[in-house]
């Protein structure tokens, strides 16, 4: 039995419908907002990878000017540092705009030229300058890997303990032809992490001991180049 | 499942903004309508009340409780004291029942049943029009019953009104951060009052006609929350419920985080539970802002803080699992190298839920100290807002978690084991 003295506050729809907009005005300003930053960051990759691409092509065609008669003005070392805080940035972006983001995805797979087009040019540098890099190729994949993020760890410390050694990352899963031959071309198993040294294909997790093991040569070119790194960047 | 992970903190953010949005454009609205009472305020008439305090173990406070009753500006032969002792173990009944006059303070003692049962005890007692409650850990401003009065001689319909619960005398920390909560919520509440949206009668004073009993049923024990369920039935038949901020009531407030915990256990229990049995209300346009807004808003509130710690866990557990990890393959070496600090602006965070969180923030800070205006006067912007933020979202989710594990296998919480029992 309801008591007709007794009754509620009319139900002010006009103010419910208001907060509403205004709500709406701030998630879509707070969308917009986060976009135009994203945006603003993938051109700011698009411009790092344009850099590096000119740097590339420069050193490609300095190389193919000099032939044999000058190995030390070929830069490297300046190169890679690009490509690694190139890397940093897109592994960011990955967590911070998207993996599944296009923009994403089509930088990371011109990054990954990059790599290539880096690898094939040091490997003819280092093979006619006599220089004593290894190359390690890379590949793993984004989830369900533990082993791969294991992997990361011990390549990154590899890479601060020796500065000869010269890493290329690769996702095993992106779709790009380049990255396709690669794999068949060295016959890189499913069975991720993979590592491809000096050519030769180790599958599965890699400690640091066992790499330092297979390849003694690390430990050379570690005390070779060490006194190198310093002299140029006193320069 | 990051997916799904971002729409349930969209959803929940967006809610969240909503509803502190909702209680800043009443304000906006509403602002010049908050009553300013006069230093003097003289009522038309001045109707009999009662005021009960009911007491569990308070042997330690109760004679301030009564010396502020009895202070208060209200005329003496219109106001009677009904001391009621709830089976206490210590000697709170050698002292209250001291204060028995035989004409305007009243003892009694009864076997220990709980709050409710000593306030309808002394509902049956009592023959006042009005009719009040104030928890043996409060006092009251001399001028409070007189300023609630007011309220109900300026508009007939009012049924009840709550005052301003203010934190008596906070020292530490704890106290710091409920004293920041407790005046947040005097402008919600206010808010709320405005729009007949109000869902708890503090059990430190406030006022009701005594025909709302009459009306409809006394007390119930309602998982220890009374004063919700009272506030819930009342919203149910259309009963207006108005708070009056300048009707101020100091409350001791616990001063350790358990204490904290063991409070807001049975409160938000109570909520849950009250909310279950009044679930015919929510979402029914009938029943006014309680149910389309306030209910619904409270519920948000205790699964989005429930969820939000969940995730910040989950992230600290994986953080530290990735920590591991890497020790375990490359060894302590990296643990100390940050990589260098990295000032280049790309490695801001510039996702969409950071910006909602960071919206959230504000509007809780505006909030606050909207609300520390509205009770206290108060402006500037005060350290223990950190404290509020700190407690609240470390402690909150604990209890709000354990009060939705009990509610479901419905394990209660009792008003007097959080009571401090000192025997001997």
């Amino acid at each position: 039995m309801e008591n007709t003295e007794h009754h509620h506050e009319p139900n002010d729809w006009k103010k419910y419908t208001i907060v509403l907009f205004i709500t709406l005005t701030i998630f879509i300003s707070g969308l917009w907002f986060s976009n135009h930053l994203n945006s603003k960051k993938i051109a700011q990759l698009k411009s790092i990878e344009s850099t590096i691409s000119l740097d590339l092509l420069s050193s490609e065609v300095q190389y193919s000017l000099l032939e044999e008669q000058s190995c030390k003005d070929i830069s490297n070392s300046v190169l890679s540092k690009e490509l690694n805080s190139l890397a940093d940035k897109i592994s960011y972006s990955e967590s911070n705009i998207g993996v599944d983001n296009t923009d994403v995805v089509s930088l990371k797979k011109y990054y990954s030229l990059l790599e290539i087009k880096d690898y094939l040019l040091m490997k003819k540098i280092t093979e006619r300058c006599g220089e004593k890099s290894i190359f390690v190729l890379y590949f793993y994949k984004n989830d369900n890997c533990e082993e791969c993020t294991k992997q990361g760890y011990v390549l990154t410390t590899l890479r601060e303990k020796y500065p000869n050694l010269r890493v290329y990352s690769f996702d095993y899963k992106l779709d790009n032809p380049a990255i396709k031959a690669m794999i068949s071309i060295y016959k890189v198993p499913d069975n991720l992490p993979a590592l491809v040294i000096n050519g030769k294909v180790h599958s599965g997790f890699k400690s640091i001991e066992e790499i330092e093991k297979t390849f003694p040569e690390l430990e050379k070119s570690a005390k070779d180049t060490s006194s190198k790194v310093k002299t140029t960047t006193k320069k | 499942m990051n997916g799904v992970y971002s729409t349930i903190f969209y959803v929940f953010s967006f809610i969240a903004v909503y509803i502190q949005i909702f209680f800043l454009v009443t304000f906006l609205e509403k602002r010049k309508k908050i009553y300013k009472n006069p230093p003097v305020l003289e009522l038309k008439s001045y109707p009999t009340v009662t005021v009960v305090v009911p007491c569990y173990n308070e042997a330690a406070t109760i004679d301030k409780t009564v010396a502020s009753l009895l202070e208060m500006d209200y005329p003496k032969d219109k106001l009677k004291l009904f001391l009621i002792d709830d089976g206490s173990k210590d000697n709170t009944w050698e002292i209250i029942k001291k204060y028995d006059n035989g004409e305007n303070i009243f003892s009694f003692t009864k076997q220990n049943g709980g709050k409710h049962t000593a306030l309808n005890f002394a509902l049956e007692k009592q023959n006042s029009e009005f009719f009040g409650c104030l928890d043996s850990d409060s006092l009251v401003h001399p001028q409070a019953l007189k300023r609630i009065m007011g309220y109900f001689e300026r508009d007939p319909r009012t049924m009840a009104v709550c005052p301003s619960i203010i934190v008596y005398n906070p020292k530490n920390f704890i106290q710091h951060a409920q004293s920041i909560e407790y005046d947040m919520s005097i402008y919600t509440k206010k808010m709320l009052g405005f729009m007949g949206g109000i869902h708890v009668t503090p059990g430190p004073f406030s006022i009701f006609k005594t025909k709302v009993f009459d009306e409809l049923g006394p007390y119930r024990k309602a998982h220890n929350t009374e004063d919700q369920e009272i506030a819930l039935r009342m919203q149910e038949h259309g009963y207006k419920i108005d708070h009056c901020p300048d009707a101020y009531v100091y409350t001791s407030t616990p001063n350790t985080v358990v204490k904290l915990y063991k409070q807001r256990l049975r409160w938000i229990y109570g909520f849950i539970k009250n909310l279950i049995d009044y679930r015919r209300l929510l979402f029914k346009k009938k029943y006014g802002t309680v149910a389309l807004f306030t209910l619904p808003s409270g519920l948000v509130g205790v699964i989005g803080v429930v969820f939000l710690f969940v995730n910040v866990t989950w992230n600290i557990i994986r953080f530290f699992r990735e920590k591991i990890i890497e020790i375990q393959t490359v060894g302590w070496g990296n643990l100390f190298k940050f990589g260098g600090f990295n000032f280049d602006w790309f490695f801001f965070n510039t996702k969409a839920v950071l910006f909602f969180s960071l919206t959230m923030y504000i509007l809780i800070v505006i909030s606050l100290l909207l609300g520390r205006k509205l009770a206290e006067n108060k402006t500037g912007f005060p350290v223990s807002i950190f404290y509020y933020f700190i407690i609240y979202s470390v402690v909150a989710p604990f209890w709000m978690l354990r009060a939705l594990y009990n509610a479901i296998i419905s394990k209660e919480s009792s008003w007097t084991l959080e009571r401090r029992v000192k025997t001997k």
